[in-house]
């Protein structure tokens, strides 16, 4: 604070320190708190409010755990979002990899380019893509029917469409992470471990990930809370048989009408990406500065 | 002339660590001064104090017998010159020069010209324009000087400016920064850790350990008649044994050590009775294959060509370690590795130092 | 064991070695065809999709082909409620950069003036956003502003908004702070200039790049937010809503036609930055 001052003066060094204090208190403590206080308040006519009726409560919060479908949903957006997590996992490590250790180097910038544009196009849009391949007279049932693999078309969305566009559309925020990480890696360690005759699997399972693990803790943090916080994908690609915690929540506040409820359940959702948060860190012994890159 | 520098027992604390102890000089109009000590010793500390960059949480600093206390960095009369040179990266060699200039609101013809002049004076006219990133070391030091002449300060602060250059371009540096001080009268006040750059150039020295002040001296008094046991060991090679006075007498001293007893100059404050060391530069040692008075039996261990001289190492039997200069034309009967040796000076030649006051 | 007879060796030599070769070729033959599936996999939807644009079908669909049409373009030009969306689109995002980007160079600065401990927490307080669901963020803000009496709308998107993106512009200017020699500032501070001079002509033009490149990053993160506008936006409508709101109420090609130019300015931008770089990297070898 004192340091603020006298780095740039008591103009520009009290204007920063307003600056952030409107931020961190203004938009990011107050915002929570009040919606923390909000959830531990019943749903009140406004001329209840300050009255007898005006307590703390959690029911709210029990209300969740008592409802089975509520819990159902909720627990389902947990396992569906972590097998998101999965399987972006899996699929983006070895190119990864790739691009890091064995392509050329104009390879990989060539990649890494190809691999900015999707990643730069919109989430609504990348979901309409998949959308629009997966509806009913679309054009993956059109292409399964004409090699014969069914023979009517399949109705896809739903829990499928749902996780098929979410890997699709957080892809690459487990990609770039994991890529930047391994780029660091220097090549000699790879060799001189293939010298001393480490299998592939040895290799990667003793020197490459534990390397990488800041990026993969990085790319495992961001897309499990971007799928258990999405609306996008299970709007457009669920059917009323696949809801995500997210539509409750936003139900709660424009069709249900209880706002207390609602924020019980949204910070739900954020104490949940919290702990994946921090269980995270623990598993890859990383602190918070290697993960938010 | 410039202005003096006056420091009156200053003293620097950071938290529980005292970097700078009672330093107190009085560094003269016109003067080359520079402060001399290991690695750590405050001597960044101290500089950064008298340019106003932090106030000394005791003492008093006087430019030009004015008191600094309390008159920020930017409005003291000095110009620092950094250990990384901190040159502004992002723009050209005049604007870097002109920077003192700008931020006095001088209009930018005139300042254009003064950075024409000033790149004049340090040979590398027509370099306005190019980058700092353009520059080899020795160019990016002297602009880094020009920045700071640029102001026309009193005094200039140089905290380590050759450190980073190598051994030949430091050399023709040294040569370079003596004379623009001679040239522009500015008062230097040079730090360094390097002992013959501070013996080259100044016209005093201070030589700094651990915070305090050692002494303060001309090159030729410091190497000749040092004032502490550690300024002996720092400026220049010397021999040091350890051992109690017994006896003081007409400004001899005589030392009872392991290695046995020996006669020389006594050092200012010596008492009978004390620890004490003596010391004997390496040039002052004369070589024999037999004992004479003030003399070391020792072995032979090594000898260093170096070029003007050689140098000889031998170790005594209690595992002394000695050094003595073999001139070129005694080349031919210097011992070999092994040999048994005598080493030998005049009295006059070696300095009785107290180690009494050395922990202080 | 060794001793084979080499007439009978011979034969049973080749198919072993065409196996040996192809078992060599194999894992590469596999990464081949993965990279392929993977590219396929990311720009096929996105091809499909553009390509729909062009189909008379009324459905946004390739399959099957009712005819090539450009009258899509036409239809998305006359939609009045599109332009409007877009430009509501454009003003937060614009919006957004002008708060964001002053308000995360200050906490960044502000972070580098702390001690390693102070540093720690504040650090943690403003990456939380990042690590928060849009959802929520959308929601704390909308229950605040409503105790103030300020409903939905343009206003809270840009708050909301900015909460976030504010943090992703700090985590961009620290990392450049990361190599700013503070030496810089006391040289120009012992050369007279004042605090101001300093951090306009020394720390701003440092700052420069990743203050452009946060700005960029900054306007496309707004452009295309739709969480947590969602849930501030009242009755207002930014273009990811329009998107959304427009597939669950009447989907036609004109919005395909909107996905295929915001597709194609991407792919533009992201060439002409490469270009960009290529030209910088070349200059450096030459100078
Ligand atoms: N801001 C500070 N906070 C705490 N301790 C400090 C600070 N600045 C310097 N010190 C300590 O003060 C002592 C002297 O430091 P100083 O930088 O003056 O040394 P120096 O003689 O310039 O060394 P060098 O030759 O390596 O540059 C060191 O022990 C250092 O750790
Ligand atoms: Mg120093």
């Amino acid at each position: 604070m004192t340091e603020m001052i006298k780095r740039f003066g008591p103009g520009l060094g009290g204007f920063f320190i307003a600056l952030v204090a409107l931020w961190i208190i203004g938009m990011v403590l107050a915002p929570n708190l009040m919606m923390l206080n909000f959830s531990l308040k019943p749903m009140l006519f406004p001329n209840d409010i300050g009255g007898p009726k005006d307590v703390y409560t959690v029911e709210n919060y029990t209300a969740l755990f008592g409802d089975r479908v509520h819990r159902a949903i909720f627990l389902k957006t947990v396992w569906g979002s972590g097998l998101v997590m999965l399987a972006t996992l899996a699929i983006t490590y070895p190119l990864a990899f790739w691009m890091a250790k064995v392509a050329t180097i104009r390879g990989a910038r060539a990649m890494l380019i190809a691999l900015i544009i999707p990643f730069w196009i919109n989430e609504v849009l990348r979901t309409l893509a998949w959308f629009i391949i997966l509806s009913f007279n679309g054009p993956l049932n059109a292409f399964l029917l004409s090699i014969g693999l069914i023979d009517a078309p399949v109705r896809w969305q739903g829990d499928f469409g749902v996780l098929a566009g979410m890997v699709y559309a957080y892809i690459l925020f487990m990609l770039f992470p994991i890529y930047n990480s391994i780029s660091t890696l220097e090549t000699a360690q790879l060799e001189a471990a293939k010298n001393l005759g480490a299998s592939t699997w040895r290799i990667h399972r003793r020197i490459v990930i534990p390397h990488a693990k800041a990026g993969i803790a990085t790319g495992c943090v961001f897309t499990f809370m971007l799928a258990a916080g999405s609306y996008v994908a299970p709007a457009l690609l669920g059917s009323p048989g696949s809801r995500w915690f997210t539509e409750i929540i936003y139900n709660w506040f424009f069709e249900g009408g209880n706002w207390n409820r609602g924020a019980a359940y949204a910070l739900v959702l954020l104490v949940l990406c919290m702990a994946v948060v921090m269980v995270t860190l623990k598993i890859f012994r990383v602190n918070l500065a290697d993960v938010a890159k | 002339m410039s202005h003096s520098v006056e420091l009156i027992d200053v003293e620097q604390a950071f938290g529980d660590v005292k970097a700078v102890h009672h330093f107190s000089a009085h560094i003269a109009g016109g003067e080359f001064f520079s402060i001399l000590g290991p690695s750590g010793c405050g001597k960044t500390t101290l500089l950064r104090l008298i340019a106003g960059f932090t106030e000394p949480t005791a003492g008093r600093v006087l430019i030009g017998d004015k008191d600094m206390a309390g008159i920020p960095a930017d409005r003291r009369p000095t110009a620092m010159i950094f250990q990384s040179l901190a040159l502004f990266p992002l723009m050209p060699v005049w604007e870097n020069i002109a920077f003192g200039l700008e931020a006095r609101g001088v209009p930018k013809a005139q300042r254009r010209k003064r950075a024409e002049e000033l790149l004049e004076l340090i040979a590398l006219p027509g370099y306005g324009t190019r980058m700092v990133h353009e520059l080899s070391g020795g160019q990016r030091q002297r602009v880094a000087i020009a920045r700071a002449l640029a102001v026309e300060p009193q005094v200039l602060l140089l905290d380590e400016p050759l450190s980073a250059l190598d051994l030949k371009l430091r050399q023709h540096m040294r040569a370079e920064l003596r004379a623009l001080q001679k040239r522009t009268g500015v008062t230097f006040i040079y730090i360094t850790h390097d002992q013959s750059e501070a013996l080259a150039m100044s016209d005093r020295v201070a030589v700094m350990n651990a915070g305090v002040l050692q002494q303060i001296a001309t090159p030729q008094e410091l190497y000749a008649n040092p004032a502490t046991p550690f300024t002996a060991r720092f400026v220049g090679e010397t021999n040091g044994i350890i051992g109690t006075v017994r006896g003081l007498e007409a400004g001899l001293a005589t030392l009872t050590t392991a290695e046995g007893r020996f006669t020389g100059r006594a050092g200012a404050g010596l008492e009978d009775g004390e620890r004490a060391s003596i010391f004997i530069r390496p040039e002052a040692m004369a070589l024999s294959r037999i004992a004479l008075p003030n003399s070391l039996s020792a072995r032979a261990v090594s000898l260093e060509y170096e070029g003007a001289s050689a140098m000889l190492r031998a170790v005594s039997e209690h595992g002394q370690e000695l050094l003595a200069t073999v001139p070129n034309r005694q080349l031919g009967e210097a011992p070999q590795a092994g040999e048994q040796i005598w080493l030998s000076f005049q009295p006059e030649e070696a300095l009785i130092l107290s180690e009494k006051g050395a922990a202080a | 064991m060794t001793m084979t007879s080499p007439v009978t060796a011979r034969p049973a030599a080749r198919p072993v070695k065409a196996l040996d070769r192809l078992s060599r070729a194999l894992p590469k033959l596999l990464f081949i065809a993965y990279l392929t599936l993977f590219l396929a996999y990311l720009f096929l939807p996105l091809i499909i999709m553009s390509a729909a644009t062009f189909n008379t079908s009324k459905f946004p669909t390739v399959t099957p082909w009712l005819g090539t049409t450009m009258g899509w373009f036409q239809e998305l030009w006359n939609d009045k409620a599109m332009w409007k969306a877009l430009w509501l689109s454009l003003g937060i995002g614009l919006a957004v950069v002008a708060f964001a980007l002053p308000v995360g160079t200050a906490a960044a600065l502000f972070l580098t003036s702390l001690d390693a401990r102070a540093r720690g927490i504040f650090y943690a307080v403003m990456v939380s956003p990042l690590l928060t669901p849009g959802v929520a963020i959308g929601i704390a803000t909308l229950i605040l502003w409503r105790q103030a009496g300020i409903g939905g709308g343009t206003f809270l998107i840009v708050l909301a908004q900015a909460t976030f993106i504010t943090a992703y512009v700090m985590l961009m200017v620290v990392a450049r702070l990361q190599r700013f020699d503070r030496a810089q500032e006391e040289a120009a501070l012992g050369l007279g200039a004042s605090k101001w001079m300093i951090f306009r002509r020394v720390l701003l033009p440092f700052l420069k790049p990743a203050l452009i490149a946060a700005a960029f990053i900054a306007f496309l993160q707004s452009f295309e937010n739709y969480n947590t506008t969602l849930f501030v936006r009242g009755t207002d409508t930014p273009l990811t809503v329009y998107i959304a709101t427009k597939v669950r109420t009447g989907l036609t090609p004109a919005v395909n036609a909107l996905a295929l130019i915001l597709i194609a300015l991407t792919i533009v931008t992201a060439l002409v930055m490469e270009l960009n770089r290529r030209r910088k990297e070349g200059g450096r070898k030459e100078g």
